[in-house]
């Protein structure tokens, strides 16, 4: 029953994803192609982020780290004159899954709100390395010249082709999530979640398996920032902010922790809200926030589990 | 006697000024039931938890088949057949009961990097599972969500969890402390059906239970083991009924 109107869900939504540049330009609104295409790359960063929050109840307070790590490949090395897309995507893959091998090999060694502060410590380094680089632009960002060249047949220079990229990377990553989440791996992940003490009861080296599942979700966070960089053209410390870091986190918990699509519905309410308040009023945020939080007290499995009628068991807080 | 399957040298640790492990020698044979009592406090659930990997002994040793495993994990003890069940229950509460013991199956069915196939519907995960669930009679349950089982029923999912990882050892920490008699008779008639296959240490305190299942009994009382031997020499020993049997009786 509610597997059926989950299905509704996320079918009619992608369905609206897939034909909406073609309204929106035929309306003469070519911002709507822009903001959508924002708000599925921060789907993307939200999707990764619930992997190992919603999955794994690892609570990283740092994930923006991931996201600039990967804008800033994609900057860097265009600054240099490397504009090869397919390098630039390399390195912003390889870059994310070092730095979230390294933080995540120091932070996972804690737990609870040790894990929260060291992942949002981690996240805070960066961003102030970020800044004082002063050769690519310090706090006041880089521009970036041109985007990711992948050749003539996909120009990310436009607009629509950007969209559809990366809503086709958006899909994917939906497809391989949910395959993963029902894996060995992922039952194991959630095994952890629920109650890691009989995990290693078990035998299971639990550490190792969090930690393949940290880099794992710092690697789609870091693709989310390579596809960034080329929406804005301009990389900035601003989006390592540990707000960033929180504004993720706010998109899972409000599209519905543990669900993968419930995210994407998050960072699309998010962002919608954000861009329809602060076109009112300068003070958007006094609006959102309680609206933010309405919405958690009276679903807990989100804005995903509003639609469907269905509780998110996995997301549920257990002690 | 046969060699011993498990045994502890000296044992000892504290937790302050408080010594709950007090020069505690072991030796439990393969294939018995080697039952541990006495009062609270005596320092039962510290033990389990040293011969489990999950705190460390101050002092001491502890073999397991003729190997030192003292300084091992708990997950490369669990790796070597060493399985124990919690005193209050541990599973996994919001998976369904089969998917609790394909979990433990899955434990010691090589390293778990397996990000594709499904393992709901891994018969080398699911049908081993079923069939442990059959033997501790929760195979009606199996699709119910763990949370929602009875008190009864999650002890039997407990054992079932340690069963489904093949042990050589079976550490029960209390399998029946709050079961109402209809549910700690059938833990009775199970663990007597598992005798022989597996070898384990008990820490119960039924003491019906113990006698009716035990093929040796340990006395600890403030860490120390004051008595061990056959459940007629315990029942028989002075020293016993003083400090805990007399107690219990009265």
């Amino acid at each position: 029953m509610s597997v059926a109107r989950r299905s509704l869900v996320i079918g009619v939504s992608l369905a609206a994803l897939a034909v909406a540049p073609a309204i929106a330009l035929a309306a003469g609104e070519p911002f709507y192609v822009t903001l959508l295409t924002r708000i599925m790359i921060f789907a993307i960063a939200a999707l990764s982020l619930d992997l190992i929050l919603g999955y794994g109840g690892l609570v990283s307070f740092g994930h923006a780290a991931y996201l600039g790590i990967g804008a800033y490949a994609v900057g860097i090395l265009a600054f240099h004159g490397i504009t090869s897309g397919p390098l630039q995507f390399a390195v912003a893959i390889l870059a994310s899954a070092a730095a979230a091998a390294m933080i995540g090999a120091v932070s996972l060694r804690t737990s609870g709100v040790y894990f929260i502060m060291i992942t949002l410590a981690f996240a805070q380094m960066l961003y102030f390395l970020a800044e004082s680089l002063n050769i690519y632009g310090g706090d006041d960002g880089l521009n970036i010249t041109q985007p990711s060249n992948f050749g003539r047949l996909v120009d990310l220079g436009d607009p629509a082709t950007l969209y559809y990229v990366v809503l086709a990377v958006l899909l994917v990553l939906l497809l391989l999530t949910r395959q993963l989440i029902n894996s060995r791996f992922g039952l194991l992940v959630q095994g952890v979640k629920s109650n890691e003490r009989r995990m290693a009861a078990l035998g299971f080296p639990t550490f190792r398996y969090k930690l393949a599942a940290f880099i794992l979700s710092g690697t789609i966070c870091g693709l989310a920032g390579a596809l960034f960089a080329n929406l804005t053209l301009f990389c900035s410390p601003a989006i390592m902010h540990w707000t960033r870091s929180g504004e993720i986190m706010m998109m899972v918990i409000l599209g519905g922790m543990g669900s993968l699509f419930g995210p994407v519905l998050g960072a699309a309410l998010y962002l919608l809200l954000e861009t329809l308040l602060s076109g009112a009023t300068e003070h958007w945020q006094a609006i959102l926030g309680p609206i933010l939080v309405l919405v958690v007290l009276f679903s807990r499995s989100g804005f995903f589990g509003m639609l469907t009628g269905e509780r998110t068991t996995r997301g549920r807080a257990d002690g | 006697m046969a060699e011993a399957l498990l045994e502890t040298r000296d044992l000892c640790k504290s937790f302050g000024g408080l010594v709950v492990t007090d020069a505690v020698s072991l030796v439990v044979a393969p294939g018995e039931i080697h039952a541990i009592i006495g009062p609270n406090g005596a320092g039962k659930t510290t033990l389990i938890a040293e011969l489990a990997g999950e705190l460390r002994p101050d002092s001491g040793s502890i073999h397991f088949a003729g190997a030192d495993i003292t300084r091992l994990a708990m997950a490369r003890r669990a790796a070597l057949g060493i399985a124990r069940s919690f005193q209050i229950t541990s599973i996994f509460r919001e998976f369904s009961v089969l998917d609790n013991v394909a979990m433990a199956v899955q434990a010691h069915a090589g390293h778990s990097f397996r990000f594709w196939r499904s393992a709901r519907r891994d018969a080398r995960l699911r049908d081993p599972a079923r069939q442990v669930l059959a033997k501790v009679g929760l195979a009606e349950r199996a699709e119910s969500r763990a949370v929602a089982l009875s008190h009864g029923e999650k002890r039997a999912l407990e054992i079932a969890m340690v069963l489904a990882t093949r042990p050589r050892l079976l550490l029960l920490d209390e399998p029946m402390a709050g079961m109402g008699p209809q549910d700690a008779a059938g833990m009775v008639r199970l663990l007597a059906e598992l005798k022989r296959q597996v070898t384990m240490v008990l820490v119960e305190h039924d003491m019906d239970a113990v006698f009716a299942l035990a093929d040796r009994i340990t006395v600890m009382v403030y860490g120390r083991i004051i008595a061990s031997g056959t459940p007629d020499a315990i029942r028989g020993d002075a020293e016993v009924r003083r400090a805990y049997l007399g107690e219990a009786a009265a």
